[in-house]
């Protein structure tokens, strides 16, 4: 077997401590402004939308710019948290808010379509029964957009494993800092001789990617089942 | 006691409803789109009118003019819907402990709920997997369990089938009987009123047009058009006293004896009979020659010409009041008075009774 250059598995173990922790810091936020999304009335609720999903349709360079500029050590809201001694550009948790930021849409629209999948009605049941607008949520709704839950969830995780555009323009390929699988496939490429290791970083994308997706099955089906 | 006073507007219809009833089972009856769910979302807390007050059991749930508007969870109100709205992620026991949780102080325990609606044998089932008759009774169970004031309830048996609608009905007629709790029963169909209620509201149009004991209402020949000509037709209670060889029964009326198509209940259960307006003949002598066995001796009470060559004339017959329907010629070639004597001549076969707590 041949030798792998540390940076592969550097790479790997980043990859997935940057999607997980994407993946966490997003959820709350993604199920707030999904709820709103789904039941809200209230102005804005356009323009809110349009803001969220808007790293989908930005090339994600252009998405890694934007971070740049406001969250950069000169930045508006970089400089702010370099005061507390928080930086994130050219940092592994640079590469999370990026990461989050381009999967946000996908687990944001994933969750709206399980919440309006939700009846009301039954919500409504629950209110007279004598269930509090934060129970109903917790007791009701939750539970019954579980799969949804769980199919954004996947989405996100899988996005951010593959997230190249906005992480390399934010915080650049620096090997067991910042450089992910696909930056790290990106670097190797140029490498002559490296081919090997490119081989397995496309292969561990492979088997993560469906992992995380055969996972979610099995949870949905469990969930079935119970 | 549940008292109810309201304006609102609903797309077109102004509804202007107001009723008093008091403790027991209360029918808000009317055709589709009299207003009858809305008044009851107005009841729950689910819909908020305008201007109005609803107060129930001395507690006031709504008063826009002191700016008391509670939210659904605060009423403390069992409410059962049309459909039958479970929790699908949860079992039937889950279901039905769920609103336990949230309001302390119930009288009721789950196996005595479970027991008077015949749903002990489903707590650890699924609810995907109960059909609608069951579901629906989990679904009243799960209203009875929520520590409530009052029982209102949408049709609960407008989504069902007949066969489903009777294995429900002698459920919500043990209730009434069991329990203390005020009911209110949004219905359109006069059997269930006539099986269930003690006292009945009438709408039409976002109006309340009258309300008053069930037995009143039926026999007013100024309310009684509004049901429907089909529909026309008083309430009287009898109890069974004979079983006899040749297919009828007897039952002791107020009025009189009254025979009925053979039923295989004991003797002495009771009924409540619903005598259709166009099923009752009116003679001045005692008849003799006739074909219709019962016949009872009556007094005029009031009479009502329509606008067509129909007439309606409530009877008064030991205390019960029967309300027959007639043609205007009838009436005038007997010369029909308040206050007058007479026979009313009921249909034997047309009697069928509806069994109400045995």
């Amino acid at each position: 077997m041949m030798q792998l250059p540390p940076e592969v598995w550097q790479a790997v173990l980043l990859s997935l401590k940057v999607a997980s922790v994407a993946t966490v810091v997003m959820f709350p936020l993604a199920l707030w402004v999904a709820h709103l999304l789904a039941r809200g009335q209230f102005r804005g609720r356009v323009a809110l939308s349009a803001l969220v999903h808007l790293p989908l349709v930005l090339p994600p360079v252009v998405t890694g710019y934007f971070l740049l500029i406001a969250f950069g050590v000169q930045g508006p809201i970089g400089g702010f948290l370099a005061d507390f001694g928080i930086v994130l550009a050219f940092r592994w948790t640079g590469a999370v808010l990026a990461a989050a930021v381009m999967g946000f849409p996908l687990m944001v629209r994933a969750f709206q379509q399980a919440i309006e999948a939700v009846d009301p009605k039954v919500e409504q049941a629950a209110a007279t029964l004598g269930a509090k607008r934060f129970a109903r949520f917790r007791l009701i709704t939750l539970p019954l957009m579980k799969n949804g839950l769980i199919a954004g969830c996947v989405l996100a995780f899988a996005k951010a494993l593959g997230e190249f555009g906005a992480t390399i323009t934010f915080v650049a390929s620096i090997p067991g800092q910042t450089q992910t699988i696909p930056s790290a496939i990106y670097a190797f490429l140029q490498v002559p001789g490296a081919e090997g290791a490119v081989a397995w970083l496309v292969g561990m994308s492979c088997v993560l990617a469906v992992g995380a997706v055969a996972l979610s099955e099995w949870l949905i089906r469990r969930g079935r089942r119970a | 006691m549940i008292s109810v006073a309201f304006q609102h507007h609903l797309g077109q219809l102004p509804f202007d409803v107001r009723f008093e009833a008091p403790a027991g089972v209360t029918a808000l009856f009317g055709p589709s789109g009299a207003g009858k769910s809305t008044t009851l979302k107005v009841i729950a807390g689910l819909e908020s009118p305008k201007t109005g007050m609803v107060t129930i059991a001395g507690k006031t749930l709504l008063d826009t003019e002191r700016g008391v508007n509670l939210r659904p969870e605060a009423r403390g109100l069992g409410v059962v819907f049309q459909e039958p709205r479970l929790f699908s992620h949860m079992s039937v026991r889950r279901n039905l402990l769920f609103g336990a949780g949230f309001r302390k102080g119930g009288t009721l325990g789950l196996d005595e709920v479970a027991g008077l609606l015949g749903i002990s044998a489903l707590l650890d089932r699924d609810c995907p997997s109960l059909s609608g008759g069951e579901a629906q009774r989990v679904a009243i169970g799960r209203a009875l369990l929520s520590a409530p004031h009052a029982l209102i309830l949408d049709e609960p048996l407008a989504s069902l089938d007949q066969s489903r609608k009777s294995e429900i009905l002698p459920y919500l007629a043990r209730l009434r009987d069991h329990l203390a709790m005020p009911m209110l029963l949004v219905t359109h169909d006069l059997n269930d009123v006539a099986q269930l209620a003690d006292y009945m509201v009438l709408m039409d149009t976002g109006r309340t047009i009258a309300s008053g004991p069930v037995t009143d209402i039926l026999a007013d020949p100024v309310v009684a058009p509004r049901l429907g000509i089909a529909q026309m037709g008083a309430v009287i209670t009898g109890q069974l006293n004979a079983h006899f060889d040749d297919g009828l029964s007897q039952l002791n009326c107020a009025g009189g004896t009254l025979l009925v198509p053979l039923t295989d209940d004991p003797l002495g259960t009771r009924y409540k009979l619903r005598v259709l307006a166009k099923d009752i003949t009116i003679s001045l002598s005692q008849p003799k020659d006739v074909s219709a066995l019962n016949t009872w001796p009556a007094i005029v009470r009031a009479i009502r010409r329509g606008d067509g060559p129909g007439a309606l004339v409530t009877l008064e017959c030991g205390g019960d009041m029967l309300l027959a329907r007639l043609t205007k010629r009838s009436l005038d070639g007997l010369e029909l008075r308040e206050g007058q004597a007479c026979w009313a001549m009921l249909k034997t076969m047309s009697m069928a009774p509806a069994q109400i707590g045995a």
